[in-house]
């Protein structure tokens, strides 16, 4: 583990993916209590001293207004990745492994759900809950619709594992399935099922600003994810006068959380998987 | 004759993924003249995949000369760029054999555009239509006795392990290499295919296709048929080098009497014949040694080998490292 | 020697795959197999011996003919590993390598029915290793990817010297080692077999391996079994082509092996 650690910090990817993701995630935990908003102000001052970045339509501190909708956006993204990555997970792992008629069926379920555009069903069921859309309720209905992918790619994984002598040792040492799936297929897939899931929060911080940049994200005192501060922007015509500080900053925000997620992925594919290093 | 290959006092190390050294070769020598066959024989981890990265000059990270020089046709492959290397040196001086025949060969293509590649990589930079090629693969690949059309037009999984370790060898040999290094080209393979793909190797030989050959295995009965030398490796170090009969039907390294005593023969009376067994396992290649390499499960050793290194001695016509082999 | 018979087939035949893609492993292969008997199934590649071997061992089970063992149907697979055990091929395959050497081998008793006493464990499995000399002290702690291919070899053996079973089927056991491992873990084997009083049943392509071990050697080809016999008669006096032919192919030092 220590070792496969400093073959991780070798990485430059590694490095400057985990700084920014480390940044983003301190800024968004101690941020909004570490910093004192300045008092409101006029509608869209433009950034002076006092507004570092600005103030919106209500005359809000835009620093602050980012550091809460960072938080938000980290929770929804975690949160949803959690959900995907574990049912996606315990899918993949008993369809690859049972094979045969568990198999078929959880086939089915999983390619049911990648049919259906999943970014459809979250708008369709965000707009049927027109009141009172939590935090919590959108990350739950990311993590719902994006499972399918997780559990296509672990259960192939898991299939070819299958066959392999130690399963077969395993069986005859008379394991069950239980002890077999957990002791023995899920450690292999572990470093890959970790990566998914930075993957899966990486969609999940983008799937929750797409609904919520069209207005179907979470309502409510506190609920401002970076998706509902770009949504509220584009809402009180921040675009049409060029007040670019409603718009940039929490894009740009977006873009460093979910390109920090990304760079640590593919670092770790890298020396997770040796056969893809130089 | 003339010395086609020429390797002095070879050695190579290359880096786990911890960092720590392992050297893998150490001082190999040894002289190949055109037409040669010299088999390379030992267990698995002895050193041979290595040297046989070392006879090409590839040195990719993370393997990397330690010292000695190989020269083809006078020409040191040492110091050489991997991208200078490729071009110049494989599949026209130096080729291999690899021995999963199945991760040698690109699933999504076709057998035909894979050995188009070859030309393609080494061709003298006229363009050649694909038509010219095939008609080159074809009547190439006609040698085999194989059914070209089919074997070409294949993908490598529709092709039996036999048709797609002939194909490998096939390719390898395009360019008429002056040197071809077979790294356990039959391993993989049951008895049956392992003589159609030796036979089709000789019959290469026999049609000047390429005439000097290493072979690498750790089967030492087929050498006996394959080869004109054999070099015994064990520990990274060659330990008796000599005619293929001498080593076989007359070994003198302890190490190589008891690898010929531990053979299984289905000859009439051999099966009351018990085979040698030597107890321990070769010594680990990444710690700094002193002595015989093999002191330790030698059944005839002294107490001291442990500290004496051996070199190699004519012993018997052949060189031997052993000081008290007879 | 016993005269009772361990498995006996009639018949069996084993199909993989679906419509046209429909291969046939095992076709229409009918033996007998005594109690304390080696037998020696000897084939290429892709003749169905493996297969075979699963089927004995439980892992498949035939669609046609009738498989038993000891006269009866395997229907418990828990039951049938209590006595009938294997060693595979690549023993680095074979070892989880998340977790040591020792914890896996005192797994194995999980499938035993009288599953002894932790202390009784721990002492078969110091017996086991001393068995096929390894000092108890030089694997402890240690995992599957910290020994050399001999040394795993050496503890699937263990495997069994612990749990001493009945039945023991080698699929393939020294096709990883070198010749020197091999004739060791062959002599392993044989200790075991006079301790135990074990039926073995050698799953391999060497055919010197089959003749030096066995009692009997079943010849296969294509999914058949084309000869079977006691190993002097298969080697020196074959009846059937295919088992000429392998003989003939095999690269033997004092015999002539192909035309230069």
């Amino acid at each position: 583990m220590l070792k496969l650690l400093k073959n991780l910090i070798k990485e430059p990817m590694f490095v400057i993916g985990s700084f920014l993701f480390l940044t983003t995630i301190l800024a968004g935990l101690l941020g909004p209590s570490l910093y004192s908003a300045a008092p409101d102000g006029m509608s869209y001052e433009s950034p002076s001293a006092t507004y570092l970045l600005g103030t919106d339509n209500l005359g809000q501190d835009y620093v602050a207004l980012l550091l809460r909708g960072l938080q938000n956006s980290l929770f929804v993204g975690f949160m949803a990745g959690i959900i995907a990555t574990t049912i996606g997970t315990m899918v993949g792992l008993f369809a690859g492994f049972k094979g045969g008629l568990l198999d078929d069926i959880l086939n089915m379920f999983t390619n049911l759900f990648i049919v259906i555009p999943s970014f459809v069903v979250l708008v369709l069921v965000s707009a049927s809950w027109p009141e009172g859309r939590s935090l919590t309720l959108i990350a739950f209905l990311i993590g719902f619709t994006t499972w399918p992918w997780t559990a296509r790619s672990v259960r192939a994984q898991a299939a070819s594992l299958r066959g392999r002598d130690h399963i077969s040792l395993a069986r005859i040492n008379g394991a069950s399935n239980l002890q077999i799936i957990f002791k023995h297929i899920l450690p292999y897939l572990a470093s890959y099922v970790f990566m998914v899931f930075i993957m899966q929060v990486a969609s999940g911080i983008l799937s929750e600003s797409a609904i919520s940049m069209i207005g179907l994200g979470p309502i409510g005192e506190g609920a401002t994810s970076l998706g509902v501060i770009l949504n509220t922007a584009k809402n009180n015509s921040a675009i049409t006068y060029g007040y670019w500080w409603g718009i940039f900053p929490a894009a740009i925000v977006i873009t460093i959380i979910v390109f920090a997620l990304y760079l640590l992925n593919n670092s770790m594919e890298g020396v997770f998987n040796p056969r893809l290093r130089k | 004759m003339s010395k086609i290959l020429e390797v002095k006092d070879l050695s190579l190390h290359y880096l786990t993924r911890f960092g720590q050294k392992v050297h893998a070769v150490t001082d190999v020598s040894f002289t190949m003249n055109q037409g040669e066959i010299l088999g390379i024989a030992g267990e698995s981890g002895c050193g041979k995949s290595t040297l046989v990265n070392g006879l090409m000059g590839l040195f990719i990270p993370p393997l990397y000369p330690t010292g000695g020089d190989v020269l083809v046709g006078g020409e040191s492959l040492m110091n050489r760029k991997p991208e200078d290397v490729r071009l110049n040196v494989l599949s026209q001086k130096v080729s291999m054999i690899p021995q999963g025949a199945f991760n040698a060969l690109n699933p999504t293509r076709k057998i035909k555009d894979i050995a188009a590649d070859v030309i393609a990589a080494h061709g003298s930079g006229q363009s050649v239509s694909k038509h010219q090629i095939y008609e080159r693969l074809k009547e190439r690949f006609d040698l085999f006795g194989m059914d070209t059309d089919h074997i070409l037009n294949s993908y490598p999984i529709q092709l039996t392990a036999g048709e797609r370790q002939r194909s490998v060898i096939g390719i390898s040999t395009l360019l008429n290499p002056k040197v071809v290094i077979a790294d356990e080209p039959t391993s993989a393979l049951d008895v049956t295919t392992q003589k159609v793909v030796i036979k089709m190797i000789f019959d290469l030989l026999e049609r000047n296709i390429f005439s000097t050959m290493i072979f690498i295995t750790h089967e030492l009965p087929l050498l006996r048929h394959v080869a004109h030398n054999i070099a015994i490796m064990y520990a990274g170090e060659f330990v008796e080098y000599g005619t293929s009969t001498q080593v076989v039907h007359d070994p003198r390294h302890p190490y190589t009497k008891a690898l010929m005593g531990a053979m299984l023969s289905a000859d009439a009376g051999q099966k009351h014949r018990k085979p040698t067994t030597i107890e321990g396992a070769p010594p680990s290649l990444a710690k700094t040694m002193v002595g015989c390499r093999f002191a330790e499960r030698c059944p005839s050793a002294r107490p001291e080998c442990k500290q004496k290194t051996q070199s190699m001695r004519m012993v018997g016509e052949r060189l031997v490292r052993c000081d008290y082999a007879e | 020697m016993q005269n009772d018979i361990i498995f006996s087939a009639r018949n069996i035949s084993k199909f993989f795959g679906h419509g046209k893609k429909r291969v046939c492993a095992v076709n229409e292969v009918s033996f007998d197999i005594a109690d304390g008997e080696i037998v020696s199934i000897v084939g290429g590649s892709g003749c169905g011996k493996s297969v075979l071997a699963k089927i004995m061992l439980g892992l498949y089970s035939p669609e046609q003919g009738s498989f038993l063992y000891k006269g009866k149907n395997i229907t418990d697979t828990r039951d049938h590993w209590n006595e009938v055990q294997s060693v595979f091929q690549d023993p680095f395959g074979c070892f989880n390598q998340f977790f040591s050497i020792r914890t896996q081998l005192k797994d194995a008793f999980g499938i035993l029915k009288n599953k002894p006493s932790k202390q009784e464990i721990d002492r078969r499995v110091d017996e086991a290793l001393l068995a096929v000399n390894v000092k108890p002290a030089d694997i402890e702690g240690k995992y599957p990817f910290e020994l050399s291919g001999g040394q795993m070899q050496r503890m699937l053996l263990a495997r069994i010297f612990a749990l001493k079973p009945k039945v023991l089927i080698a699929d393939e056991p020294t096709s990883m080692v070198d010749a020197c491992v091999r004739a060791n873990i062959l002599d392993y084997l044989m200790k075991l077999k006079d301790e135990l009083r074990m039926t073995i049943i050698f799953v391999t392509h060497d055919i010197g391996l089959a003749y030096y071990v066995s009692d009997r050697i079943f010849i296969m080809h294509e999914a058949k079994i084309v000869e079977a016999g006691p190993p002097e008669t298969v080697t020196q006096n074959p009846q059937s082509q295919h088992t000429i032919r392998l003989l003939e192919d095999i690269p033997d030092i004092n015999r002539e092996w192909i035309k230069k």
